[in-house]
C-alpha cells in the first residue's frame, strides 16, 4: 500500500494527451470503465473529481481510491506527395489518489490529487515536423481540497480550490532550411519552465428526482498556466545566427480551459446501473501559443484557434455479485482542432473511446479495480497552414493516424 | 491469480490492436508508369552537373537534379545511379586544380563578417589529372556547349592547357578520345534526361557580347552563317542549323535502343540574376562624389560628348549628369556608330591634338546605358575603379569617366541576338521531342515565372532574385554566382521534371519539398 502509493506520486507523475487537445480524461479507474461517465454516479471517492456534491452521499465514514494508468499512444504520419513517414509512440502515466471524511450527517471532506493535463509527444529528432515540435512533455498535477454538503436524500452541492503545480519542456528544429544547422545538426531550441502553478476551482451540484435517478452538474474553471522566465536554450547554432538566437528566458502562457459537465445515472435494477454525461470544454480561449523571449529572438506566435468541444460519455455497471462488479462504457470525443490548424504536438481528431472493467471486492473494505480504455481515431488528412518563415509560408500537411491503449489499476478502500 | 490473467489478456489485446495503421501505405500509388528506370542516364552541362556557387563541390553535386530524380525513380525500380567522384574534395570546397595550379575558384559562401560573397577560404583538392577513366550515369559536363557532347577529345587531358579540352569531362573520359555521348550510351539508358544549349548561347551572354579580350565582339554565327563548330570562339553564339542537327544526333542515339526520356527547353538566360541584379543606372550623386564632381564632369566630359552625339544627331547617346538622381553608367557599345575622328575633330581646339586623339579613341564607342541593357553581375566590382588602359588618370574612372568595356554590359542589340537563337533552340527542341513522342519540361517558361515569382503548389513564393539579405533568403533559388540554381532552386526544377514525367508516361513520382533544401550558404567569417 505505502510502495503502492510513493510509486503513483513519483514514478508515473507524468501523462499523456490522449483525448481532445491536451486534456487527459482518465480520471478514476471505476470511471472510466464506464466510460468516464460520473457526474451522477455515487460509486466511491473518484467523485471528488467528477462531481464533488457526490461525496456527501457515499456510504463508508473514510473513503480512498487510488489508481494510474498506463497510456500507450501511438501516432502515425506520412505524406505520398514527398515520401515522408513519421512515427511517434509514447507513453503516459495518468494517476489520481482521492479521500473523503465524513465529518457529520450533512458535511464530508476531501482531497483530491490527480493529472488532467498532459502532453508528451516525441517524434523523431529531426523529422519533417521537426520545425514546428520535436517533442513536448507537459505536466500539470491538480490538488483538490474539497468540502460536500448534504441537504436531505434530495440535494447536495460541493466543492472547492484546485492548486495546479506543473511544467513543460518543448524542443523543435528553428527552420526546415538546413541553412540553419551545425554538421547536419539543425539548430534547434528548447523552451523549459518548471514550477508553474495556478489556482481554479472545482465545484458542483447533484439531485436525486428519486431513489433510482440522480442529476448532476459540474463545473471546472479556466486555469491560465503562466510560465514566468522559463529557460530557451538553443542548440546548434551557425556561427552568422549566434547573434540573434542567443540562450535567453521566456514568458508563455497556456490556457488549461473551463469544462461544464452535466448528466444523469439510472439505477435499472439493484444490480444495473446505466449513465450518461455531457462535457462541453471551454477550448477557444487558446488562440495562440505566444513565446516572448527576453532578448531580442523574435516573438514566436503559432495560432491555435481551438474551437469549443462536446463530448458524449455512455456508460454502465453491473454488479454480478459480492465479489466482482463489471463496468463498461462508450464515448464520442470532438478534437478542439480545426482544419488548417493540425499542429503535430497535439495531432488529435474527433475520436471514439470503448471502455471496460471490473472490481475485485478483496473484502468489505478493500477492492481492486482494473479498467481498460481503447480510443480510436479515423485516418485524417490534415495540415497546419500558420508557420511562416521568412515571408513564406510553408503549410505543413500529411495523413494521421492514431490509437490508444490504455490498461490501468486502482484500489478503493473504505470503511 | 485469475485477475492478473485477465489483466493480462486485456493488456496483449489492447496491444495487438492498437498499432495504428493507414488504409494505403505511403508508397501504395507510387508507380514508374510507362517509363523504365532501370538505368537512368543525364546528359547535359553544368545545370545537370550540380553546379552552383561557381564551380562543382563534393557537396552541391549532391543536390543535382539528376541524382535528386534518381532518388524518387528508386523507389519505383530505379537502379543504381551513379555520379563522377568528388571524394577528393575533402573538404567540400569546391574549385579545380590543373597539375597543381589553380584553374577554378572554390565556391562562393555569404561572408557574415564581410556581408559579401566570398570565395571560401582553402586550396582545392581536385585534381583535374587525378582521372577516373569511367563512365557515370550522371552526364552532365560544366561548360559543355551542344556539338561538345559529340566531340571526340573533348576528354583529354593534354587539350586542358590548351583550352581544347574541358576539365570536367577529363576527369572521367573512359579515354581521351571519347566523346560525352558515346560515354554516356555505354550505361545502356533505358531512361534518360537531356538538357543542352543553355551554353551555346550563355557564355556569349555572360561574357557581354565580347570575346575572351573583353572588348572585340564574339560572333553570332546566325549571322556569320559559319556552319562548322570546330572554328567557333569559346563566347560565339552556335548556328542554329548545327544545334538542331547536333541536337537529332544526341536524340537519335540516346533512343536508339528504344529508352525513354525528358529534354529541357533553354531558359531565357537573360532573365537570371548574372543580369537582373546590377542596376543599369547604379551612380548616385553621392556615389558621384557630390555636385563639385558632378559639375566638374560635366563641364569637361559629358557637356562636350553630349554636344558632339547631339550635333550628329544622337541627343540622348549621353546627357549631362544629373545631381539630385541616380545616373547610368558610361559603356562602350560595339555596335554604336563610330564617332572617334568626329570627338578628336570637335576637341582638338581645345585639348590638342594628342589628348583629343586618345579621348577620340576611348569615347568614340561610348554611350550611356538605359534600362534596355543588362549589366553582368561580376561588373559591380568594377564600376568605379580606376581602369589601367586608361590614356589619362583623369578619364579612368570604369562607368563614370571611362565606358566599361564591351564584356560588362549585354547591350539592346545583343540582348536580342541571344533571344532569337534561343528561341530557335528551343524550337528544335519541342519539334525533335514530338517527332521522338519524348516529354517536354518547358525551362524556360519556368524561368521566366521566376522574374515575377513562381507559386508553387504548396503556396510559397520563389523569385530569380540576387540574394540580398536573411529576409528573402527563402524565396531564393539561385546562388551566389547568379547563374546556376542553389540547393532548392535544383529542387523545383527536380519537381518541374517530375511533373512532366508523371504527366507523359502516366507516372506516379512524389516531389521534393524545396523548403526542406538550403538555399544560400553562409559562414560566419571566411
Amino acid at each position: 500500500m505505502r510502495k503502492l502509493l510513493s510509486l503513483t506520486i513519483f514514478a508515473l507523475a507524468s501523462s499523456t494527451v490522449f483525448a481532445g487537445g491536451y486534456r487527459v480524461s482518465i480520471q478514476g479507474q471505476k470511471q472510466l470503465a464506464m466510460g468516464h461517465t460520473g457526474v451522477a454516479i455515487v460509486n466511491s471517492a473518484e467523485t471528488a473529481f467528477f462531481n464533488p456534491a457526490g461525496m456527501a452521499y457515499l456510504d463508508g465514514k473514510f473513503n480512498l481510491s487510488i489508481g494510474g494508468s498506463a497510456l500507450f499512444s501511438k501516432t502515425r504520419f506520412q505524406n505520398s506527395t514527398y515520401n515522408w513517414e513519421s512515427a511517434t509512440d509514447n507513453m503516459g502515466t495518468p494517476f489520481n489518489v482521492y479521500a473523503t471524511y465524513k465529518l457529520n450527517k450533512w458535511l464530508t471532506a476531501g482531497l483530491a490529487i490527480y493529472s488532467p493535463y498532459g502532453s508528451s509527444v516525441e517524434w523523431d529528432q529531426n523529422w519533417e515536423g521537426a520545425h514546428l515540435v520535436n517533442n513536448i512533455d507537459l505536466k500539470a498535477i491538480f490538488v483538490q481540497p474539497t468540502l460536500s454538503v448534504r441537504i436531505g436524500e434530495h440535494f447536495s452541492f460541493g466543492g472547492g480550490p484546485i492548486y495546479v503545480s506543473g511544467s513543460v519542456n518543448f524542443n523543435r528544429n528553428l527552420s526546415t532550411n538546413p541553412l540553419l544547422s551545425v554538421d547536419n545538426d539543425p539548430a534547434d531550441v528548447t523552451l523549459d519552465a518548471k514550477g508553474i502553478s495556478a489556482w481554479g476551482y472545482n465545484a458542483g451540484f447533484m439531485f436525486n428526482p428519486t431513489s433510482k435517478l440522480k442529476l448532476g452538474f459540474n463545473y471546472r474553471s479556466e486555469i491560465i498556466m503562466e510560465a514566468r522566465d522559463g529557460d530557451a536554450t538553443f542548440n546548434d547554432v551557425p556561427t552568422f545566427a549566434q547573434g540573434t538566437f542567443s540562450n535567453t528566458t521566456f514568458d508563455a502562457d497556456l490556457p488549461l480551459p473551463a469544462e461544464v459537465t452535466t448528466g444523469l445515472s439510472y439505477q435499472v435494477t439493484d444490480k444495473w446501473l446505466v449513465a450518461f454525461d455531457y462535457n462541453y470544454a471551454l477550448w477557444n480561449v487558446y488562440e495562440a501559443l505566444v513565446v516572448d523571449f527576453a532578448n531580442g529572438v523574435p516573438t514566436s506566435t503559432n495560432l491555435r484557434n481551438y474551437q469549443n468541444t462536446s463530448t458524449y460519455r455512455f456508460g454502465t455497471q453491473y454488479e454480478a455479485n459480492d465479489k466482482f462488479t463489471f463496468r463498461a462504457g462508450w464515448y464520442f470525443d470532438e478534437s478542439p482542432v480545426q482544419d488548417g490548424y493540425f499542429a503535430p504536438e497535439t495531432p488529435r481528431n474527433d475520436s471514439m473511446g470503448f471502455t471496460g472493467g471490473l472490481t475485485y471486492q478483496v473484502n468489505q473494505k478493500l477492492g481492486v479495480d482494473f479498467s481498460f480504455l481503447y480510443l480510436h481515431f479515423d485516418e485524417i488528412d490534415n495540415s497546419y497552414d500558420y508557420y511562416q518563415e521568412n515571408g513564406n509560408t510553408l503549410p505543413f500537411s500529411g495523413t494521421y493516424k492514431s490509437s490508444v491503449f490504455s490498461p490501468g489499476i486502482g484500489v478503493t478502500y473504505s470503511f | 491469480m485469475k485477475n492478473k490473467f485477465i489483466y493480462l489478456s486485456i493488456l496483449a489485446l489492447g496491444f495487438a490492436s492498437c498499432e495504428p495503421e493507414f488504409e494505403n501505405a505511403v508508397d501504395a500509388d507510387y508507380s514508374a508508369g510507362d517509363a523504365d528506370f532501370t538505368s537512368y542516364v543525364a546528359v547535359g552541362n553544368s545545370l545537370t552537373a550540380g553546379y552552383m556557387d561557381g564551380t562543382v563541390s563534393k557537396g552541391s553535386q549532391m543536390y543535382s537534379y539528376p541524382n535528386l530524380l534518381a532518388q524518387q525513380f528508386a523507389l519505383v525500380g530505379g537502379g543504381a545511379f551513379t555520379q563522377p567522384s568528388y571524394e577528393d574534395d575533402a573538404n567540400n570546397l569546391g574549385g579545380l586544380m590543373l597539375g597543381g595550379i589553380p584553374i577554378g575558384s572554390t565556391r562562393l559562401v555569404i561572408d557574415a563578417s564581410q556581408g559579401r560573397p566570398e570565395n571560401i577560404a582553402g586550396t582545392s583538392s581536385i585534381e583535374v589529372s587525378n582521372l577516373q577513366a569511367s563512365a557515370f550515369n550522371n552526364m552532365g559536363v560544366p561548360g559543355a556547349k551542344s556539338f561538345h557532347l559529340l566531340a571526340a577529345g573533348y576528354g583529354n587531358v593534354a587539350g586542358v592547357a590548351l583550352g581544347q579540352s574541358n576539365p570536367y569531362f577529363v576527369r572521367h573520359a573512359t579515354s581521351p578520345s571519347a566523346t560525352v555521348l558515346g560515354d554516356a550510351m555505354t550505361k545502356n539508358p533505358t531512361f534518360f534526361t537531356n538538357w543542352i544549349g543553355a551554353n551555346d548561347v550563355l557564355s556569349y551572354a555572360t561574357n557581354g557580347g565580347a570575346k575572351s579580350d573583353g572588348m572585340t565582339p564574339a560572333d553570332d554565327h546566325n549571322t556569320t552563317g559559319n556552319l562548322n563548330p570546330a572554328t567557333y570562339g569559346g563566347n560565339d553564339i552556335t548556328n542554329s542549323n548545327v544545334y538542331a542537327s547536333v541536337y537529332s544526333t544526341i536524340i537519335n542515339t540516346l533512343t536508339a535502343n528504344g529508352a525513354k526520356g525528358v529534354v529541357c527547353t533553354i531558359p531565357s538566360v537573360t532573365s537570371i540574376p548574372y543580369f537582373t541584379t546590377v542596376p543599369y543606372a547604379p551612380l548616385s550623386p553621392t556615389a558621384l562624389g557630390g555636385a563639385t564632381n558632378i559639375n566638374a564632369l560635366n563641364a569637361q566630359l559629358y557637356g562636350p560628348l553630349d554636344a558632339i552625339f547631339t550635333a550628329l544627331g544622337e541627343p540622348n547617346r549621353v546627357n549631362p549628369l544629373s545631381a539630385t538622381s541616380a545616373n547610368p553608367i558610361l559603356i562602350f557599345d560595339a555596335d554604336a556608330t563610330d564617332r572617334s575622328a568626329q570627338i578628336t575633330g570637335a576637341l582638338s581646339g581645345t585639348l590638342g591634338v594628342p589628348t583629343a586623339t586618345a579621348f577620340g579613341i576611348v569615347f568614340g564607342k561610348a554611350r550611356q546605358a538605359t534600362a534596355n541593357d543588362l549589366v553582368v553581375l561580376p561588373a559591380s566590382s568594377v564600376i568605379g575603379t580606376p581602369n589601367a588602359s586608361s590614356p589619362s588618370p583623369l578619364i579612368n574612372i570604369n562607368g563614370v569617366s571611362y565606358p566599361m568595356a564591351n564584356r560588362w554590359v549585354l547591350t539592346s542589340t545583343e540582348k536580342a541576338k541571344v533571344a532569337s537563337a534561343t528561341s530557335a533552340y528551343n524550337n528544335v527542341i519541342v519539334s525533335i521531342a514530338a517527332s521522338k513522342n519524348l516529354a517536354v519540361a518547358d525551362m524556360n517558361a519556368i524561368m521566366t515565372s521566376l522574374v515575377g515569382g513562381l507559386k508553387i503548389m504548396t503556396g510559397q513564393i520563389y523569385t530569380a532574385n540576387y540574394f540580398s539579405g536573411a529576409a528573402t533568403e527563402g524565396q531564393v533559388l539561385f546562388s551566389l554566382d547568379g547563374v546556376h540554381p542553389n540547393a532548392r532552386g535544383y529542387a523545383v526544377i527536380t519537381n518541374e521534371i517530375i511533373k512532366v514525367i508523371n504527366t507523359h508516361y502516366n507516372a506516379n513520382l512524389p516531389m521534393h519539398n524545396p523548403s526542406y533544401f538550403p538555399g544560400i550558404n553562409i559562414v560566419g567569417s571566411n
